[in-house]
């Protein structure tokens, strides 16, 4: 008998905020945990801000000059262990990773602000929200046991039940007023304590990474076609040249092997060619102002190199530059009609400023065709900016700016 | 001629000492990185290096080097470099290398031409002879593109030019152009008139200043 084949596990997608959560089918919504995960978002807010009037109530009953430095004080000495606190909160109503917040007593001044602000007001608010989405259905469910002993009599009774079951009614919309009150507190809460430039670190990181392993994928394709096709290629053809000794000049099966040698060295070039754009070796061996004069020297139009930078820069850094005046040269090439161009490289406050600017006709679009918006997304992979200017009727400079440290 | 080849791959390195015993040299040393090199043409005394650009142990431009210092060391050495691609930067490393120090024959070629047996065997005796082979592709790219005085040459001297450029003395550029040696002879006192060069009987001085001249103007 064949095993079954097993069948594919579904995709869920699980939310992981209180704010993803209210988006998702209502059945499945007030199901979910998240309802009670916010109540207890809320509630628990309580808890410091309970501690802070404890402390403080009794510490304003000193009295006096000493009443606000003694109010600071119990408020600082708090600050900690409710930063830590709200930390531990935050995963109620939201269970995303908290990256980049330090890991010692101190909770850092983001954290503490956020703790102070918690502490004075916020707590309040989300009690009283809590505490009015759940107050209107209980009260109504409640209604029969509150008010059976209105005098009017039994009719008052029928009513009272129509109340309990507009209460029941209601009791979803409490369970979407809380979260909805406990996700954007959530929300909040994370903007205030994760600095925004972290996470777009973060991500500006994990696309470096990637760069970086295109690029390493890159130099191992070159180096496995330089060491096996192509000097391959390269045997073949010598053999075929030194097998053309052999027979007599002129002679069929010479111009056959002439021939063949001709074929050897037409798929050696095209390699080259395949290569030089994978990865060159001048831009591996002699860095980026050596690789731009190469490229400058087979460009058909005249080309003046000015790349001055006082050190290698970063691989990927390099690497994407390279490819920018490659491209930039070779668009000025096919579409500019320019007569002259120029490479111009300099390294300012830690970017390195790429600048190729023609005497063409301008008007590059970076609407039409991909040139161009390829030439910027790979630029922005490393964390740069290209801009292009060209007006009609020229001229067209486009300027690559690439940061050289993260 | 005793000639020592460094290569690291073995096809080649065995492919290259066969035709090279073939046309009459003496291989008297076949080693596969640039140290070995060093060590060989130490040993040995070689009247001509043919070295790989890139081998190990870095697999980036150890060649190179290893030639570049060789030469700082006995500037009467000559070299010829092989490639798998040919860039103006390493041309300009040997040639302005050659141009400070004097000395032997230096030649810089594409491994494609190694596949046209007879002209590479010629290539490295006028390297041994204190001659300059530099590859039709660097000259090409060096001429590309280019305006000013260049552009006052007719095509007939464009061509001559770039054979000049690449090594080839009077004879053979006029078997190339098939005209007569006196017409090569007028051709290029034209070029270098136009060119503000001085102009030189040696073939070696000829070659180094067209290079000089078109590297500069780059």
């Amino acid at each position: 008998m064949a095993a079954p084949l097993l069948a594919p596990a579904p995709v869920t997608l699980v939310p992981r905020t209180a704010l993803d959560a209210l988006g998702g089918p209502p059945q499945r919504f007030l199901a979910s945990a998240w309802p009670w995960r916010s109540l207890a978002y809320l509630l628990a807010g309580v808890v410091p801000g309970l501690a802070f009037a404890a402390v403080l109530v009794p510490a304003r009953a000193v009295g006096g000059p000493a009443a606000a430095p003694v109010s600071l004080l119990v408020a600082a000495v708090l600050l900690p262990p409710v930063a830590r606190f709200e930390r531990w909160r935050l995963r109620l109503a939201d269970r995303q990773p908290v990256r980049g917040l330090p890991d010692g007593w101190w909770p850092g001044w983001r954290e503490a602000g956020h703790a102070l602000v918690a502490l004075v007001a916020l707590w309040w608010v989300d009690l009283l929200v809590a505490a009015a989405a759940i107050a209107g259905p209980v009260v109504l469910i409640l209604s029969p046991v509150v008010q059976p002993t209105a005098p009017e009599g039994e009719a008052m009774l029928g009513e009272t039940f129509v109340g309990s079951a507009v209460g029941l009614l209601l009791v979803p919309v409490a369970a979407y007023t809380i979260s909805a009150w406990a996700g954007a507190r959530a929300a909040m809460a994370r903007a205030m304590l994760v600095p925004q430039e972290a996470e777009t670190r973060e991500i500006a990181r994990s696309r470096a990474r990637l760069v970086d392993a295109f690029e390493a994928e890159r130099r191992r394709i070159e180096r496995d076609l330089h060491d096996g096709a192509q000097q391959r290629l390269v045997a073949l053809s010598m053999k075929l040249g030194l097998a053309g000794l052999d027979l007599p000049p002129g002679s069929p099966a010479a111009l056959k092997l002439d021939e063949a040698r001709e074929l050897a060295g037409q798929a050696l070039a095209e390699l080259r060619e395949l290569i030089r754009g994978v990865h060159p070796q001048v831009l591996a061996d002699r860095g980026l102002p050596a690789a731009v004069r190469d490229v400058a020297g087979r460009s058909p139009v005249p080309a003046r190199v000015d790349v001055a930078l006082d050190r290698r820069l970063p691989e990927r850094v390099e690497a994407a530059a390279y490819y920018v005046a490659c491209e930039a040269l070779a668009n000025v090439a096919k579409h500019s009609g320019a007569g002259s161009c120029a490479v111009r490289g300099r390294l300012r406050g830690g970017r390195l400023v790429l600048e190729i600017a023609d005497d063409g006709r301008g008007g590059a679009d970076p609407a039409r065709g991909t040139g161009l918006t390829g030439l910027a997304d790979r630029v922005a992979a490393v964390g740069g900016t290209l801009t292009v200017e060209s007006p009609y009727g020229g001229p067209t400079t486009v300027r690559a700016e690439i940061p050289c440290a993260w | 001629m005793r000639v020592v080849i460094a290569e690291d791959s073995v096809l080649l390195r065995e492919g290259l000492a066969g035709l090279l015993e073939r046309f009459g040299h003496s291989v008297v040393a076949a080693v596969g990185d640039a140290p070995a090199l060093i060590a060989a043409v130490a040993a040995q005394d070689p009247d001509v290096v043919v070295a790989d650009v890139r081998m190990p142990p870095g697999f980036s431009d150890e060649g190179l080097r290893a030639v570049l210092e060789l030469r700082a060391a006995r500037p009467a050495l000559a070299v010829l470099v092989l490639s798998q691609y040919v860039e103006q930067t390493y041309a300009a490393e040997l040639l302005d290398q050659t141009r400070s120090f004097g000395g032997g024959g230096v030649g810089y070629l594409l491994k494609d031409r190694i596949g046209d047996v007879a002209q590479f065997a010629d290539a490295v005796t006028t390297v041994a002879g204190g001659g300059t082979v530099i590859d039709a592709e660097v000259v090409r790219q060096l001429l590309r593109g280019r305006r000013d005085p260049l552009a006052r040459l007719t095509p007939r001297e464009r061509e001559v030019l770039a054979l000049v450029a690449e090594g080839r003395s009077n004879a053979a550029i006029a078997r190339a152009l098939f005209v007569s040696e006196a017409a090569v002879a007028k051709h290029i006192a034209s070029i270098l008139a136009k060119l503000d060069l001085p102009p030189a009987a040696d073939d070696h001085r000829r070659v180094l200043a067209v290079l000089t001249y078109l590297r500069a103007a780059v």
